[in-house]
Protein backbone atom coordinates (compact mmCIF):
# COMPACT_ATOMS: atom_id res chain seq x y z
CA UNK A 1 0.00 0.00 0.00
CA UNK A 2 2.88 2.52 0.79
CA UNK A 3 4.01 1.80 -2.49
CA UNK A 4 0.89 2.32 -4.41
CA UNK A 5 0.69 5.87 -2.24
CA UNK A 6 4.21 6.28 -2.93
CA UNK A 7 4.02 5.91 -6.77
CA UNK A 8 1.01 8.42 -6.46
CA UNK A 9 2.62 11.27 -4.80
CA UNK A 10 5.76 10.92 -7.61
CA UNK A 11 2.70 11.02 -10.36
CA UNK A 12 1.26 14.03 -8.53
CA UNK A 13 4.87 16.24 -8.78
CA UNK A 14 5.38 15.00 -11.80
CA UNK A 15 2.09 16.80 -12.70
CA UNK A 16 3.05 19.34 -10.93
CA UNK A 17 6.34 19.79 -13.25
CA UNK A 18 4.14 19.01 -16.55
CA UNK A 19 2.09 21.72 -15.48
CA UNK A 20 4.87 24.38 -15.49
CA UNK A 21 5.70 23.16 -18.82
CA UNK A 22 2.04 22.80 -20.84
CA UNK A 23 0.61 26.16 -18.83
CA UNK A 24 2.36 28.23 -20.90
CA UNK A 25 2.31 26.04 -24.34
CA UNK A 26 -1.59 25.35 -24.09
CA UNK A 27 -1.74 29.15 -23.39
CA UNK A 28 0.07 30.35 -26.44
CA UNK A 29 -1.91 27.61 -28.73
CA UNK A 30 -5.16 29.14 -27.16
CA UNK A 31 -4.45 32.62 -27.91
CA UNK A 32 -1.90 32.94 -31.07
CA UNK A 33 -3.25 29.54 -32.97
CA UNK A 34 0.01 28.22 -33.02
CA UNK A 35 2.04 25.72 -30.81
CA UNK A 36 5.57 26.94 -29.72
CA UNK A 37 7.29 23.49 -30.74
CA UNK A 38 10.13 24.78 -29.28
CA UNK A 39 8.74 24.83 -25.76
CA UNK A 40 10.69 21.64 -25.06
CA UNK A 41 14.20 22.44 -26.32
CA UNK A 42 13.60 25.93 -24.84
CA UNK A 43 12.88 23.54 -20.66
CA UNK A 44 16.32 22.19 -21.05
CA UNK A 45 17.75 25.38 -21.96
CA UNK A 46 16.33 27.11 -19.03
CA UNK A 47 17.39 23.57 -17.16
CA UNK A 48 21.28 24.22 -18.36
CA UNK A 49 21.29 27.99 -17.81
CA UNK A 50 19.56 27.26 -14.47
CA UNK A 51 22.93 24.49 -14.20
CA UNK A 52 25.30 27.11 -15.17
CA UNK A 53 24.08 29.88 -13.05
CA UNK A 54 23.82 27.82 -9.77
CA UNK A 55 27.42 26.49 -10.82
CA UNK A 56 28.35 30.10 -10.65
CA UNK A 57 26.64 31.64 -7.80
CA UNK A 58 26.07 28.70 -5.57
CA UNK A 59 22.76 29.76 -5.07
CA UNK A 60 19.64 27.88 -6.51
CA UNK A 61 17.02 30.44 -6.23
CA UNK A 62 19.32 32.88 -8.17
CA UNK A 63 20.27 30.09 -10.64
CA UNK A 64 16.13 30.13 -11.57
CA UNK A 65 15.89 33.87 -11.87
CA UNK A 66 19.00 33.59 -14.20
CA UNK A 67 16.86 31.27 -15.98
CA UNK A 68 13.51 33.16 -16.41
CA UNK A 69 15.22 36.11 -17.43
CA UNK A 70 17.04 34.97 -20.23
CA UNK A 71 14.55 32.63 -21.97
CA UNK A 72 11.48 36.27 -21.14
CA UNK A 73 14.15 38.00 -23.38
CA UNK A 74 14.67 34.43 -25.95
CA UNK A 75 10.41 35.07 -26.22
CA UNK A 76 10.59 38.67 -27.25
CA UNK A 77 13.09 37.04 -29.79
CA UNK A 78 10.84 34.65 -31.07
CA UNK A 79 7.88 36.83 -31.00
CA UNK A 80 9.38 39.04 -33.36
CA UNK A 81 10.88 36.23 -35.58
CA UNK A 82 6.87 35.18 -35.32
CA UNK A 83 6.21 38.73 -37.32
CA UNK A 84 7.16 37.60 -40.60
CA UNK A 85 4.52 34.91 -40.97
CA UNK A 86 1.90 37.10 -39.64
CA UNK A 87 -1.15 35.30 -40.20
CA UNK A 88 0.08 32.08 -41.66
CA UNK A 89 -0.04 29.30 -38.83
CA UNK A 90 1.74 26.90 -40.00
CA UNK A 91 4.62 28.71 -41.32
CA UNK A 92 4.63 30.26 -37.59
CA UNK A 93 4.63 26.69 -36.51
CA UNK A 94 7.60 25.55 -38.55
CA UNK A 95 9.69 28.17 -37.78
CA UNK A 96 9.11 27.24 -34.03
CA UNK A 97 10.28 23.97 -34.88
CA UNK A 98 13.65 25.26 -36.58
CA UNK A 99 14.36 27.03 -33.72
CA UNK A 100 13.46 24.10 -31.23
CA UNK A 101 16.60 22.04 -33.78
CA UNK A 102 18.91 24.83 -33.36
CA UNK A 103 18.43 25.40 -29.67
CA UNK A 104 18.77 21.94 -29.26
CA UNK A 105 21.97 21.62 -31.30
CA UNK A 106 23.19 24.88 -29.17
CA UNK A 107 22.91 23.07 -25.97
CA UNK A 108 24.62 20.04 -27.25
CA UNK A 109 27.66 22.13 -28.04
CA UNK A 110 27.20 23.98 -25.09
CA UNK A 111 26.47 21.47 -22.55
CA UNK A 112 27.50 18.25 -23.74
CA UNK A 113 25.97 15.28 -24.14
CA UNK A 114 26.20 14.27 -20.56
CA UNK A 115 23.89 13.46 -18.06
CA UNK A 116 23.57 16.36 -15.88
CA UNK A 117 21.76 16.87 -12.72
CA UNK A 118 21.17 20.40 -10.76
CA UNK A 119 22.22 20.03 -7.09
CA UNK A 120 19.06 20.08 -4.84
CA UNK A 121 19.25 23.12 -2.40
CA UNK A 122 19.94 22.52 0.92
CA UNK A 123 16.93 23.47 2.41
CA UNK A 124 15.14 20.89 0.77
CA UNK A 125 18.05 18.00 1.15
CA UNK A 126 16.27 15.58 3.41
CA UNK A 127 13.11 13.47 3.40
CA UNK A 128 9.64 14.13 5.41
CA UNK A 129 8.55 11.79 7.25
CA UNK A 130 5.07 11.04 8.79
CA UNK A 131 4.57 7.67 10.71
CA UNK A 132 6.33 5.68 8.72
CA UNK A 133 6.22 7.39 5.43
CA UNK A 134 9.15 9.10 4.27
CA UNK A 135 9.51 11.17 1.26
CA UNK A 136 11.88 13.33 0.22
CA UNK A 137 11.20 16.96 0.22
CA UNK A 138 12.20 18.42 -2.74
CA UNK A 139 9.93 16.83 -5.31
CA UNK A 140 7.12 18.19 -2.34
CA UNK A 141 8.15 21.16 -3.07
CA UNK A 142 7.88 21.04 -6.80
CA UNK A 143 4.44 20.10 -5.74
CA UNK A 144 3.91 23.22 -4.24
CA UNK A 145 5.62 25.16 -7.00
CA UNK A 146 2.95 23.74 -9.63
CA UNK A 147 -0.06 24.12 -7.24
CA UNK A 148 0.72 27.90 -6.78
CA UNK A 149 1.06 28.26 -10.13
CA UNK A 150 -1.92 26.88 -11.18
CA UNK A 151 -4.00 28.95 -8.02
CA UNK A 152 -1.93 31.98 -9.43
CA UNK A 153 -2.50 31.66 -13.42
CA UNK A 154 -6.20 30.83 -12.48
CA UNK A 155 -6.58 34.29 -10.26
CA UNK A 156 -4.24 36.31 -13.32
CA UNK A 157 -6.92 34.52 -15.73
CA UNK A 158 -10.17 34.97 -13.45
CA UNK A 159 -9.54 38.49 -11.45
CA UNK A 160 -7.60 40.91 -13.43
CA UNK A 161 -8.09 42.74 -16.94
CA UNK A 162 -4.78 40.88 -18.77
CA UNK A 163 -6.47 37.76 -17.57
CA UNK A 164 -9.51 39.21 -19.15
CA UNK A 165 -7.86 40.38 -22.43
CA UNK A 166 -6.07 36.93 -22.94
CA UNK A 167 -9.79 34.89 -22.61
CA UNK A 168 -11.17 37.11 -24.66
CA UNK A 169 -8.36 36.78 -27.36
CA UNK A 170 -8.54 33.03 -26.91
CA UNK A 171 -12.53 33.05 -28.25
CA UNK A 172 -12.20 35.52 -30.69
CA UNK A 173 -8.98 37.47 -31.63
CA UNK A 174 -10.63 39.35 -34.84
CA UNK A 175 -13.10 41.00 -32.63
CA UNK A 176 -10.96 41.98 -29.97
CA UNK A 177 -8.37 43.45 -32.49
CA UNK A 178 -11.35 45.40 -33.75
CA UNK A 179 -12.14 47.05 -30.49
CA UNK A 180 -8.95 48.61 -30.54
CA UNK A 181 -7.21 46.18 -28.36
CA UNK A 182 -3.08 45.97 -29.48
CA UNK A 183 -2.92 42.13 -29.66
CA UNK A 184 0.39 42.19 -30.20
CA UNK A 185 1.32 42.96 -26.83
CA UNK A 186 -0.87 40.49 -25.49
CA UNK A 187 0.71 37.44 -27.57
CA UNK A 188 4.28 39.16 -26.19
CA UNK A 189 2.91 39.50 -22.85
CA UNK A 190 1.70 35.90 -22.93
CA UNK A 191 4.61 34.49 -24.34
CA UNK A 192 7.12 35.59 -22.03
CA UNK A 193 4.53 34.22 -19.30
CA UNK A 194 5.10 31.06 -20.20
CA UNK A 195 8.89 31.13 -21.28
CA UNK A 196 9.24 32.50 -17.40
CA UNK A 197 7.34 29.03 -16.54
CA UNK A 198 8.83 26.73 -19.11
CA UNK A 199 12.27 28.04 -17.89
CA UNK A 200 11.38 27.47 -13.90
CA UNK A 201 10.31 24.03 -15.12
CA UNK A 202 13.75 23.08 -16.64
CA UNK A 203 15.47 24.35 -13.47
CA UNK A 204 13.08 22.24 -10.91
CA UNK A 205 13.12 19.69 -13.32
CA UNK A 206 16.63 19.53 -13.90
CA UNK A 207 17.04 18.55 -10.09
CA UNK A 208 14.90 16.04 -9.92
CA UNK A 209 14.65 14.15 -13.63
CA UNK A 210 18.24 15.57 -14.78
CA UNK A 211 19.34 17.16 -17.92
CA UNK A 212 19.82 14.99 -21.33
CA UNK A 213 20.09 15.69 -24.76
CA UNK A 214 17.28 13.76 -25.39
CA UNK A 215 15.14 15.80 -22.67
CA UNK A 216 13.49 17.76 -24.77
CA UNK A 217 11.99 15.61 -27.36
CA UNK A 218 10.53 13.87 -24.43
CA UNK A 219 9.11 16.76 -22.29
CA UNK A 220 7.64 18.53 -25.68
CA UNK A 221 5.62 15.34 -26.38
CA UNK A 222 4.40 15.17 -22.72
CA UNK A 223 3.11 18.85 -23.61
CA UNK A 224 1.36 18.05 -26.56
CA UNK A 225 -0.33 15.30 -25.04
CA UNK A 226 -1.62 17.15 -22.26
CA UNK A 227 -2.61 20.16 -24.85
CA UNK A 228 -4.67 17.02 -26.77
CA UNK A 229 -5.98 15.65 -24.03
CA UNK A 230 -7.20 18.86 -21.90
CA UNK A 231 -8.04 21.35 -25.17
CA UNK A 232 -6.51 23.93 -26.40
CA UNK A 233 -6.22 27.42 -24.10
CA UNK A 234 -7.56 25.86 -20.75
CA UNK A 235 -5.80 26.22 -17.61
CA UNK A 236 -7.73 23.71 -15.93
CA UNK A 237 -7.91 21.22 -19.18
CA UNK A 238 -3.70 21.57 -18.80
CA UNK A 239 -3.92 20.90 -14.64
CA UNK A 240 -6.28 17.93 -15.31
CA UNK A 241 -4.45 16.53 -18.56
CA UNK A 242 -0.83 17.02 -16.37
CA UNK A 243 -2.60 14.57 -14.05
CA UNK A 244 -3.88 12.22 -16.70
CA UNK A 245 -0.49 12.22 -18.44
CA UNK A 246 1.95 12.21 -15.48
CA UNK A 247 -0.59 9.17 -13.90
CA UNK A 248 -0.51 7.07 -16.93
CA UNK A 249 3.47 7.07 -17.65
CA UNK A 250 4.19 6.77 -13.95
CA UNK A 251 2.20 3.85 -13.55
CA UNK A 252 2.61 2.67 -16.79
CA UNK A 253 6.81 2.73 -16.26
CA UNK A 254 6.05 0.51 -12.75
CA UNK A 255 3.49 -2.21 -14.65
CA UNK A 256 4.91 -2.14 -18.59
CA UNK A 257 8.34 -0.41 -18.23
CA UNK A 258 9.57 -0.98 -21.81
CA UNK A 259 6.10 0.49 -23.37
CA UNK A 260 5.59 3.32 -21.00
CA UNK A 261 5.96 5.66 -23.87
CA UNK A 262 2.83 3.48 -25.70
CA UNK A 263 0.48 4.14 -22.61
CA UNK A 264 -0.09 7.67 -22.62
CA UNK A 265 -0.97 7.40 -26.23
CA UNK A 266 -3.60 4.85 -25.78
CA UNK A 267 -5.88 6.78 -23.87
CA UNK A 268 -5.57 9.89 -25.81
CA UNK A 269 -6.42 9.01 -28.90
CA UNK A 270 -9.20 7.51 -27.40
CA UNK A 271 -10.21 10.96 -25.99
CA UNK A 272 -9.79 12.09 -29.58
CA UNK A 273 -11.86 9.96 -31.56
CA UNK A 274 -14.56 11.02 -29.23
CA UNK A 275 -13.66 14.61 -28.40
CA UNK A 276 -11.44 15.90 -31.09
CA UNK A 277 -11.09 19.32 -29.39
CA UNK A 278 -9.80 17.76 -26.01
CA UNK A 279 -12.02 17.87 -22.10
CA UNK A 280 -11.80 21.39 -22.02
CA UNK A 281 -10.94 22.91 -25.20
CA UNK A 282 -13.20 24.97 -28.22
CA UNK A 283 -13.00 24.38 -31.48
CA UNK A 284 -10.51 26.97 -33.26
CA UNK B 1 3.94 29.44 -68.06
CA UNK B 2 4.98 27.66 -71.30
CA UNK B 3 8.29 29.50 -71.34
CA UNK B 4 8.75 27.77 -67.26
CA UNK B 5 7.82 24.96 -68.61
CA UNK B 6 10.14 24.29 -71.22
CA UNK B 7 13.49 25.63 -68.54
CA UNK B 8 11.57 22.54 -66.35
CA UNK B 9 12.11 20.19 -69.16
CA UNK B 10 15.06 21.31 -70.23
CA UNK B 11 16.28 20.97 -66.64
CA UNK B 12 14.39 16.86 -66.43
CA UNK B 13 16.86 16.17 -69.62
CA UNK B 14 20.12 17.58 -68.04
CA UNK B 15 19.27 15.86 -64.59
CA UNK B 16 18.05 12.80 -66.79
CA UNK B 17 21.35 12.61 -68.85
CA UNK B 18 23.61 13.35 -65.19
CA UNK B 19 21.12 10.88 -63.70
CA UNK B 20 21.92 7.83 -66.41
CA UNK B 21 25.72 8.60 -66.78
CA UNK B 22 26.80 9.15 -63.59
CA UNK B 23 28.66 6.35 -62.64
CA UNK B 24 30.93 6.00 -65.79
CA UNK B 25 32.30 9.35 -64.66
CA UNK B 26 31.84 9.85 -61.50
CA UNK B 27 34.04 9.06 -58.27
CA UNK B 28 32.12 6.68 -55.77
CA UNK B 29 31.92 9.23 -53.21
CA UNK B 30 29.21 11.23 -55.53
CA UNK B 31 27.86 7.97 -56.88
CA UNK B 32 26.92 7.38 -53.18
CA UNK B 33 25.73 11.04 -52.70
CA UNK B 34 23.46 11.01 -55.67
CA UNK B 35 21.90 7.75 -54.53
CA UNK B 36 21.44 8.72 -51.03
CA UNK B 37 19.45 12.26 -52.77
CA UNK B 38 17.26 9.80 -55.02
CA UNK B 39 16.06 7.80 -51.49
CA UNK B 40 15.75 11.06 -50.23
CA UNK B 41 13.77 12.02 -52.80
CA UNK B 42 11.00 9.33 -52.90
CA UNK B 43 11.30 10.13 -48.95
CA UNK B 44 10.60 14.15 -49.53
CA UNK B 45 7.86 13.69 -52.76
CA UNK B 46 5.92 10.54 -50.30
CA UNK B 47 5.43 13.95 -47.67
CA UNK B 48 4.68 16.45 -50.64
CA UNK B 49 1.67 14.45 -51.67
CA UNK B 50 -0.11 14.90 -48.17
CA UNK B 51 1.78 18.27 -47.37
CA UNK B 52 0.80 19.89 -50.88
CA UNK B 53 -2.16 18.00 -52.16
CA UNK B 54 -4.21 17.08 -49.47
CA UNK B 55 -3.18 20.14 -47.29
CA UNK B 56 -1.71 17.79 -43.92
CA UNK B 57 1.83 19.07 -42.81
CA UNK B 58 2.98 15.66 -41.30
CA UNK B 59 5.88 15.27 -38.91
CA UNK B 60 5.34 11.70 -38.74
CA UNK B 61 6.68 10.51 -41.71
CA UNK B 62 10.41 9.87 -39.89
CA UNK B 63 8.34 7.20 -37.67
CA UNK B 64 7.30 5.49 -40.64
CA UNK B 65 10.55 5.83 -42.87
CA UNK B 66 12.20 4.61 -39.90
CA UNK B 67 9.90 1.73 -38.82
CA UNK B 68 9.86 0.34 -42.48
CA UNK B 69 13.75 0.47 -42.35
CA UNK B 70 13.89 -1.23 -38.48
CA UNK B 71 11.31 -4.22 -40.18
CA UNK B 72 13.94 -4.62 -43.25
CA UNK B 73 16.53 -4.91 -41.08
CA UNK B 74 15.87 -6.85 -38.28
CA UNK B 75 13.74 -9.22 -40.52
CA UNK B 76 17.08 -9.98 -42.51
CA UNK B 77 19.92 -9.46 -40.17
CA UNK B 78 18.05 -11.07 -36.75
CA UNK B 79 15.34 -13.02 -37.95
CA UNK B 80 17.72 -14.24 -41.35
CA UNK B 81 15.48 -13.99 -43.72
CA UNK B 82 16.15 -12.81 -47.63
CA UNK B 83 16.41 -9.39 -48.58
CA UNK B 84 13.34 -9.83 -51.05
CA UNK B 85 11.04 -10.23 -48.55
CA UNK B 86 12.48 -7.68 -46.45
CA UNK B 87 11.28 -5.28 -49.24
CA UNK B 88 7.77 -6.83 -49.00
CA UNK B 89 7.57 -7.08 -45.11
CA UNK B 90 9.08 -3.63 -44.90
CA UNK B 91 5.93 -2.20 -47.18
CA UNK B 92 3.48 -4.02 -45.46
CA UNK B 93 5.03 -2.89 -41.74
CA UNK B 94 4.68 1.05 -43.63
CA UNK B 95 1.49 0.45 -44.48
CA UNK B 96 0.10 -1.03 -40.93
CA UNK B 97 1.71 2.20 -39.29
CA UNK B 98 0.50 4.89 -41.88
CA UNK B 99 -3.44 3.16 -41.75
CA UNK B 100 -3.16 3.96 -38.09
CA UNK B 101 -1.76 6.72 -38.14
CA UNK B 102 -3.91 8.01 -40.93
CA UNK B 103 -7.12 6.97 -38.97
CA UNK B 104 -6.03 8.70 -35.88
CA UNK B 105 -4.93 11.80 -37.47
CA UNK B 106 -7.12 12.83 -40.68
CA UNK B 107 -9.99 14.04 -38.63
CA UNK B 108 -7.28 17.58 -37.94
CA UNK B 109 -6.22 19.18 -39.70
CA UNK B 110 -3.96 22.35 -39.91
CA UNK B 111 -1.64 22.57 -36.97
CA UNK B 112 -3.45 20.28 -34.57
CA UNK B 113 -2.78 17.85 -37.94
CA UNK B 114 1.08 18.66 -37.04
CA UNK B 115 0.57 18.01 -33.72
CA UNK B 116 -0.77 14.91 -33.90
CA UNK B 117 1.32 13.76 -36.01
CA UNK B 118 4.33 14.61 -34.06
CA UNK B 119 3.14 12.88 -31.14
CA UNK B 120 2.34 10.17 -33.26
CA UNK B 121 5.91 9.63 -34.42
CA UNK B 122 7.15 10.09 -30.76
CA UNK B 123 5.91 6.64 -29.91
CA UNK B 124 7.47 5.16 -32.77
CA UNK B 125 10.80 7.24 -31.58
CA UNK B 126 10.12 6.58 -27.72
CA UNK B 127 9.80 2.62 -29.03
CA UNK B 128 12.61 2.15 -30.91
CA UNK B 129 14.55 3.45 -28.17
CA UNK B 130 13.74 1.66 -25.83
CA UNK B 131 12.28 -1.57 -26.97
CA UNK B 132 16.17 -3.05 -26.56
CA UNK B 133 15.10 -6.69 -27.07
CA UNK B 134 14.16 -6.09 -30.27
CA UNK B 135 15.59 -2.46 -31.68
CA UNK B 136 18.61 -2.64 -30.19
CA UNK B 137 18.22 0.55 -28.34
CA UNK B 138 20.62 3.15 -28.72
CA UNK B 139 22.94 0.69 -30.75
CA UNK B 140 20.62 0.16 -33.74
CA UNK B 141 20.57 -2.59 -35.92
CA UNK B 142 23.61 -3.13 -38.25
CA UNK B 143 24.15 -5.09 -40.64
CA UNK B 144 25.10 -5.43 -44.71
CA UNK B 145 21.22 -6.50 -46.35
CA UNK B 146 22.11 -5.84 -49.33
CA UNK B 147 21.84 -9.25 -51.82
CA UNK B 148 25.24 -10.16 -53.96
CA UNK B 149 23.95 -8.34 -56.96
CA UNK B 150 23.30 -5.59 -55.29
CA UNK B 151 26.87 -5.29 -53.91
CA UNK B 152 28.45 -3.20 -56.55
CA UNK B 153 27.64 0.54 -55.32
CA UNK B 154 26.96 1.45 -58.81
CA UNK B 155 24.53 -1.48 -59.56
CA UNK B 156 23.04 -0.21 -56.34
CA UNK B 157 22.52 3.14 -57.82
CA UNK B 158 21.03 1.76 -61.16
CA UNK B 159 18.36 -0.32 -58.63
CA UNK B 160 17.76 2.80 -56.80
CA UNK B 161 17.25 5.40 -59.95
CA UNK B 162 14.76 2.70 -61.53
CA UNK B 163 13.13 2.72 -58.31
CA UNK B 164 12.88 6.16 -58.06
CA UNK B 165 12.01 6.64 -61.62
CA UNK B 166 8.77 4.16 -61.14
CA UNK B 167 7.92 6.19 -57.75
CA UNK B 168 8.29 9.49 -59.52
CA UNK B 169 5.88 8.20 -62.02
CA UNK B 170 3.27 6.69 -60.07
CA UNK B 171 3.52 9.60 -57.14
CA UNK B 172 2.85 12.02 -60.41
CA UNK B 173 -0.05 10.10 -61.72
CA UNK B 174 -1.49 9.66 -58.43
CA UNK B 175 -1.92 13.38 -57.64
CA UNK B 176 -3.24 14.23 -61.48
CA UNK B 177 -5.84 11.36 -61.28
CA UNK B 178 -9.26 12.23 -59.93
CA UNK B 179 -8.32 10.96 -57.22
CA UNK B 180 -5.60 13.53 -56.44
CA UNK B 181 -7.81 15.87 -57.84
CA UNK B 182 -10.13 15.27 -55.20
CA UNK B 183 -7.64 15.87 -52.90
CA UNK B 184 -6.92 18.99 -53.73
CA UNK B 185 -10.74 19.52 -52.98
CA UNK B 186 -10.28 18.23 -50.05
CA UNK B 187 -7.02 20.78 -49.18
CA UNK B 188 -9.12 24.38 -50.27
CA UNK B 189 -12.41 22.96 -48.71
CA UNK B 190 -13.35 19.62 -47.32
CA UNK B 191 -17.12 20.97 -45.95
CA UNK B 192 -18.08 21.26 -49.60
CA UNK B 193 -16.15 18.08 -50.63
CA UNK B 194 -18.23 16.02 -47.94
CA UNK B 195 -21.42 17.91 -49.23
CA UNK B 196 -20.40 17.05 -53.00
CA UNK B 197 -21.11 13.13 -51.85
CA UNK B 198 -16.98 12.67 -51.34
CA UNK B 199 -16.39 10.22 -48.45
CA UNK B 200 -13.61 13.07 -47.32
CA UNK B 201 -12.43 10.84 -44.34
CA UNK B 202 -11.37 7.79 -46.15
CA UNK B 203 -9.85 9.69 -49.05
CA UNK B 204 -7.49 11.43 -47.04
CA UNK B 205 -6.39 8.00 -45.27
CA UNK B 206 -6.08 6.36 -48.93
CA UNK B 207 -4.04 9.50 -49.68
CA UNK B 208 -2.00 8.96 -46.05
CA UNK B 209 -1.84 4.55 -46.57
CA UNK B 210 0.16 5.66 -50.59
CA UNK B 211 2.12 8.86 -48.71
CA UNK B 212 3.57 6.01 -46.13
CA UNK B 213 4.17 3.77 -48.62
CA UNK B 214 6.25 5.60 -50.49
CA UNK B 215 8.28 7.20 -46.86
CA UNK B 216 8.27 2.93 -46.05
CA UNK B 217 9.63 2.52 -49.69
CA UNK B 218 12.51 5.07 -49.25
CA UNK B 219 13.24 3.61 -45.60
CA UNK B 220 13.82 0.15 -46.96
CA UNK B 221 16.04 1.32 -49.55
CA UNK B 222 18.01 3.53 -46.54
CA UNK B 223 18.32 0.46 -44.35
CA UNK B 224 19.81 -1.25 -47.66
CA UNK B 225 22.20 1.75 -48.63
CA UNK B 226 23.34 2.40 -44.90
CA UNK B 227 23.43 -1.02 -43.60
CA UNK B 228 22.64 0.49 -40.16
CA UNK B 229 19.64 2.01 -38.45
CA UNK B 230 19.37 3.34 -34.81
CA UNK B 231 16.58 5.49 -33.38
CA UNK B 232 17.95 9.36 -34.80
CA UNK B 233 16.90 7.83 -38.02
CA UNK B 234 12.96 7.78 -36.80
CA UNK B 235 13.74 11.10 -35.01
CA UNK B 236 11.41 13.90 -35.60
CA UNK B 237 14.72 15.57 -37.08
CA UNK B 238 14.01 12.75 -39.85
CA UNK B 239 10.49 13.81 -40.45
CA UNK B 240 12.13 17.60 -39.94
CA UNK B 241 14.64 16.52 -42.89
CA UNK B 242 12.29 15.21 -45.40
CA UNK B 243 9.41 18.17 -44.56
CA UNK B 244 12.42 20.52 -44.90
CA UNK B 245 13.13 19.49 -48.44
CA UNK B 246 9.85 19.48 -49.21
CA UNK B 247 9.67 23.18 -48.44
CA UNK B 248 12.94 24.12 -49.80
CA UNK B 249 11.81 22.78 -53.15
CA UNK B 250 8.62 24.13 -53.60
CA UNK B 251 5.20 22.69 -51.39
CA UNK B 252 2.80 21.16 -53.91
CA UNK B 253 5.23 20.56 -56.87
CA UNK B 254 6.59 17.07 -56.90
CA UNK B 255 9.75 17.82 -58.78
CA UNK B 256 10.70 20.63 -56.00
CA UNK B 257 10.87 17.58 -53.93
CA UNK B 258 13.45 16.47 -55.44
CA UNK B 259 14.78 19.32 -55.63
CA UNK B 260 14.95 20.09 -52.22
CA UNK B 261 16.42 16.63 -51.34
CA UNK B 262 19.11 17.54 -53.88
CA UNK B 263 19.85 21.10 -52.72
CA UNK B 264 20.00 19.50 -48.74
CA UNK B 265 21.98 16.96 -49.13
CA UNK B 266 24.60 18.88 -51.14
CA UNK B 267 24.22 21.36 -47.82
CA UNK B 268 24.21 18.74 -45.33
CA UNK B 269 27.37 17.03 -46.91
CA UNK B 270 29.22 20.74 -47.63
CA UNK B 271 28.64 21.77 -43.77
CA UNK B 272 29.41 18.85 -42.52
CA UNK B 273 33.12 18.65 -44.03
CA UNK B 274 33.68 22.18 -41.63
CA UNK B 275 31.79 21.81 -38.77
CA UNK B 276 29.83 19.40 -36.70
CA UNK B 277 27.23 21.33 -36.52
CA UNK B 278 24.82 20.30 -39.30
CA UNK B 279 21.74 20.32 -37.12
CA UNK B 280 21.64 23.72 -36.51
CA UNK B 281 22.69 24.57 -39.76
CA UNK B 282 19.31 22.84 -40.68
CA UNK B 283 17.55 24.42 -37.99
CA UNK B 284 18.77 27.63 -39.21
CA UNK B 285 17.74 26.80 -42.76
CA UNK B 286 14.22 25.66 -41.93
CA UNK B 287 13.53 29.32 -39.85
CA UNK B 288 15.34 31.43 -42.85
CA UNK B 289 13.48 29.43 -45.41
CA UNK B 290 9.78 29.89 -44.13
CA UNK B 291 10.73 33.57 -43.50
CA UNK B 292 12.22 34.17 -47.14
CA UNK B 293 10.95 31.78 -49.31
CA UNK B 294 7.98 30.00 -47.85
CA UNK B 295 6.79 28.95 -51.39
CA UNK B 296 9.98 27.40 -51.92
CA UNK B 297 13.01 27.07 -54.99
CA UNK B 298 10.60 25.37 -57.56
CA UNK B 299 7.38 27.02 -56.14
CA UNK B 300 9.22 29.97 -56.62
CA UNK B 301 10.52 29.50 -60.57
CA UNK B 302 6.54 28.37 -61.59
CA UNK B 303 5.50 31.34 -60.00
CA UNK B 304 3.72 33.72 -62.72
CA UNK B 305 4.56 36.83 -60.79
CA UNK B 306 7.19 36.82 -58.56
CA UNK B 307 5.88 38.05 -55.38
Amino acid sequence: MSFFLFQLINSLTFAALLFLVASGFTLIFGLMRIVNLAHGALYLLGGYIAYAAIHLTGNFFLGIVCAVAILAIFGIFEQYLLKFARGVDLRQVLITLGLAVMINDLCLVIFGGETLSIPVPELFKNSLEVFDFTYPKYRLFVLFVGASVFVFLTLLMDKTKLGALIRAGVDDRETIEALGVDISRIFLITFMIGMALVAIAGALGGAFLSLYPTADSEILVFSLAIVIIGGRGSLLGAAVGSIVVSMLSTFGQVWFPELSYFVIFGPMALLLAFRPNGLFGRPI
Amino acid sequence: MTLKNHYLLISFGILALIGGFAPLFAESYFISLCTLVLIYAIFAMSIDILAGYAGRTSLCHGAIFGSAAYMAMYYVTIFGGSPAWAFVFGILMAIAISLIFGVLAVRASGVYFLLLTLALGMIVWGICQRWTSVTGGENGLRGNIRPEWLADPNHFYYFVLCIFILAAFMMWRFVSSPFGLGLKGIRESESRMRSLGYNTTLHLIMAFVVSGIGAGLAGILYAFFNSFISPSSVSLTQSVKGLLMVIVGGVGTLFGSFVGAGVLIALENLVSSFTQRWSFVMGLTFVVTMILLPSGIVGRLLATKPS
